[in-house]
């Protein structure tokens, strides 16, 4: 291994750490709860975004039902607290365990499809999802659940007085997330996933397990996308089937990567930061009439970034720096 | 209503086996050929059965134009190309649903007392509803066209050649860039045509494409990619056990089982029913 690339990872970590420490003070500085609440979705869309990525990405099985991890994190965490008291953060690990092991049980039959095939299966299992929580009644089946305030604490998982909570655990939730990605990046599983990626077939002669490290890579990207829809339902405190399982929810998930770089370390971030601010304001200051004037924009903006910068933002930075490399 | 969604499925299949993109604006494509035809309802009482040729012929110049403008620069895309198409499409779709929302609001209209709403035909003591049979054979008919063209003119063989070899045509003297946008402009013209039978018969508002698309994706993938004669087929699947599921299942469930016979179909058979390779 040369040691550029030690170089290079180790600065990665510095970086990271840097940033979430900045990250860290400005909601201080910040005391705007409109602002408070864009930065909160922003790191948790890079943490979805960032799960996505280890599956999607790195493995290279693009998924666009997602939102079936999400939404299970979700309603686990609401089913259990509002039925049965359980605190969250039980809900959440519950959650995400259920998720791996779905995506799993799910990965079984479809990693046999290739391409398209694939794609549409996911997209097909989530909105089958969809309509069976939409039908079923014990789970508030189309209206959603209302998640009654208990408390305000950390062991209640509810904050009525300050969104800093919110933001602090989204914070660590993107850490961990992308400190995850950073770790498998460099490990036996990141060279096979982008083995598998590269030529599945190429990959099986070597002696890859390319089933294995497939439903390795679906468990650990469900986990944490579970995660974040538990934490998504204690934050909104209301979830309903179509918000939190929608194939929208899917794409927007997806989204940051492939706007930041897909398969890369900074990509999901990146995308996020810049894509979850724009959405949360051209939906406010243009979309307040329901007119469709943010769905416009926010369309034009996804088809000519796709266009323009079909590897993604953080090409912009590689592109400089290799030329720094060579003057 | 098989035949239909055969209808809107054959223009997305047709697209894909062409040029190996999915186009997620179909939907979308759908919803426009319903508003075009319901305008032309309202405001110059051209009956459905009439503009069904004028909604065709908007979506085809839509279509065409569609790929000149994005789809050809996506296909640029020297790094994920599955993605950026994606993407691309995507984007596209929720513009246009954005502009429907902007210049049509989100009202659900109807296209009342047309030649066809609401009544019904005997067929052999069984009652069917006009719009839906009339739909039917016209989508038959668009399907037999397609084939005829297809097999029976100089473009339709230029369609296939380049489906073949993109390569290779050039060398021939095709020009790619011209089959492929002729190939988005009949898609379009399908789908096109569909809209305007199905604005007989169901509300139209922003979102209607959206629920038809995923389901034309699951019938060109139930059918198998590429194959246009897949999609039909798949199409009167999906309309048969659509059909069948709502017998059982509660309506608010029926898709459950195109779903589920989606699954089951690639599950034994990875390629879809009738795709090669």
């Amino acid at each position: 291994m040369d040691t550029n690339f030690v170089e290079r990872r180790r600065r990665d970590l510095i970086t990271a750490a840097g940033l979430a420490a900045v990250a860290a003070i400005v909601p201080l500085f910040v005391k705007d709860v409109y602002v408070q609440n864009i930065m909160v979705l922003t790191l948790m869309y890079a943490a979805l975004s960032q799960s996505w990525n280890i599956l999607s990405g790195y493995c290279g099985q693009i998924s666009l039902g997602h939102a079936l991890y999400f939404g299970l994190g979700a309603y686990t965490t609401a089913l259990l607290f509002t039925k049965f008291g359980v605190l969250p953060w039980f809900g959440m690990i519950a959650g995400g365990l259920i998720s791996a092991v779905i995506a799993m049980a799910l990965g079984y039959p479809c990693f046999r499809l290739g391409g398209h095939y694939f794609a549409i299966a996911t997209i097909v299992i989530a909105e089958i999802g969809l309509l069976l929580i939409q039908n079923w009644d014990w789970a508030g089946a189309a209206l959603g659940i209302d998640i009654p305030v208990r408390g305000d604490s950390w062991l209640k998982f509810q904050f009525t007085r300050s969104k800093l909570p919110y933001f602090y655990f989204a914070l660590a939730l993107a850490c961990i997330a992308w400190f995850v990605t950073w770790w498998l990046e460099d490990s036996k599983w990141g060279y096979w996933w982008r083995a598998v990626k590269d030529n599945p077939q190429a990959a099986e002669s070597l002696g890859v397990v390319v089933f294995n490290s497939k439903m390795g890579a679906a468990a650990v990207s469900a986990f944490l996308v579970a995660v974040g829809g538990s934490f998504y339902a204690q934050f909104v405190s209301y979830i309903d089937p179509g918000s939190v399982m929608g194939f929208q929810f899917s794409l927007l998930m997806a989204l940051p990567a492939v706007l930041g770089g897909i398969g890369t370390l900074w990509g999901p971030l990146l995308g996020a930061v810049i894509l979850i601010p724009l959405t949360e304001l051209t939906r406010s200051y243009i979309g307040g009439s329901g007119r469709g004037v943010d769905l416009i924009v926010y369309g034009t903006l996804i088809v000519l970034i796709s266009l323009a910068l079909p590897q993604g933002l953080v090409s912009l930075f590689s592109r400089s720096k290799a030329k720094g490399a060579t003057r | 209503m098989g035949l239909l969604y055969g209808l809107i499925a054959v223009g997305l299949a047709l697209i894909f086996g062409l040029m190996d993109v999915v186009n997620f604006a179909h939907g979308e494509f759908l919803m426009l050929a319903m508003y075009v035809t319901f305008f032309l309802f309202t405001f110059f009482a051209i009956d459905p059965l009439l503009s069904a040729p004028l909604a065709a012929a908007a979506l085809f110049v839509l279509g065409a134009a569609v790929y000149l403008v994005i789809v050809r620069f996506a296909m640029r895309a020297k790094a994920n190309v599955g993605m950026v198409q994606i993407f691309a499409t995507f984007g596209l779709a929720i513009v246009m649903r954005g502009l429907a929302q902007l210049f049509f609001t989100a009202d659900y209209r109807s296209v009342p007392n047309s030649w066809l709403g609401g009544k019904t035909v005997s067929v052999a003591g069984i009652f069917l509803p006009q719009p839906q049979l009339f739909g039917a054979l016209v989508a038959i008919a668009a399907f037999g066209g397609l084939y005829l063209f297809i097999n029976r003119t100089d473009f339709g063989r230029a369609l296939e050649a380049t489906r073949e070899d993109p390569g290779a045509v050039a060398l021939v003297g095709i020009d790619k860039n011209r089959v492929f946008a002729l190939g988005w402009g009949l898609g379009g013209a399908l789908v096109g045509l569909a809209g305007a039978i199905m604005a007989t018969f169901f509300y139209i508002y922003p979102d209607v494409g959206a629920s038809f698309a995923l389901i034309a994706y699951v019938t060109v993938a139930l059918g198998g990619f590429g194959s246009v004669f897949g999609a039909f087929a798949g199409g009167i699947i999906v309309g048969l056990v659509e059909a069948t599921t709502a017998l059982i299942l509660p309506p608010s469930l029926k898709s459950v089982g195109i779903y589920a016979v989606y699954l089951l179909v690639v599950f034994i058979r990875p390629r879809g029913l009738f795709g090669s390779m």
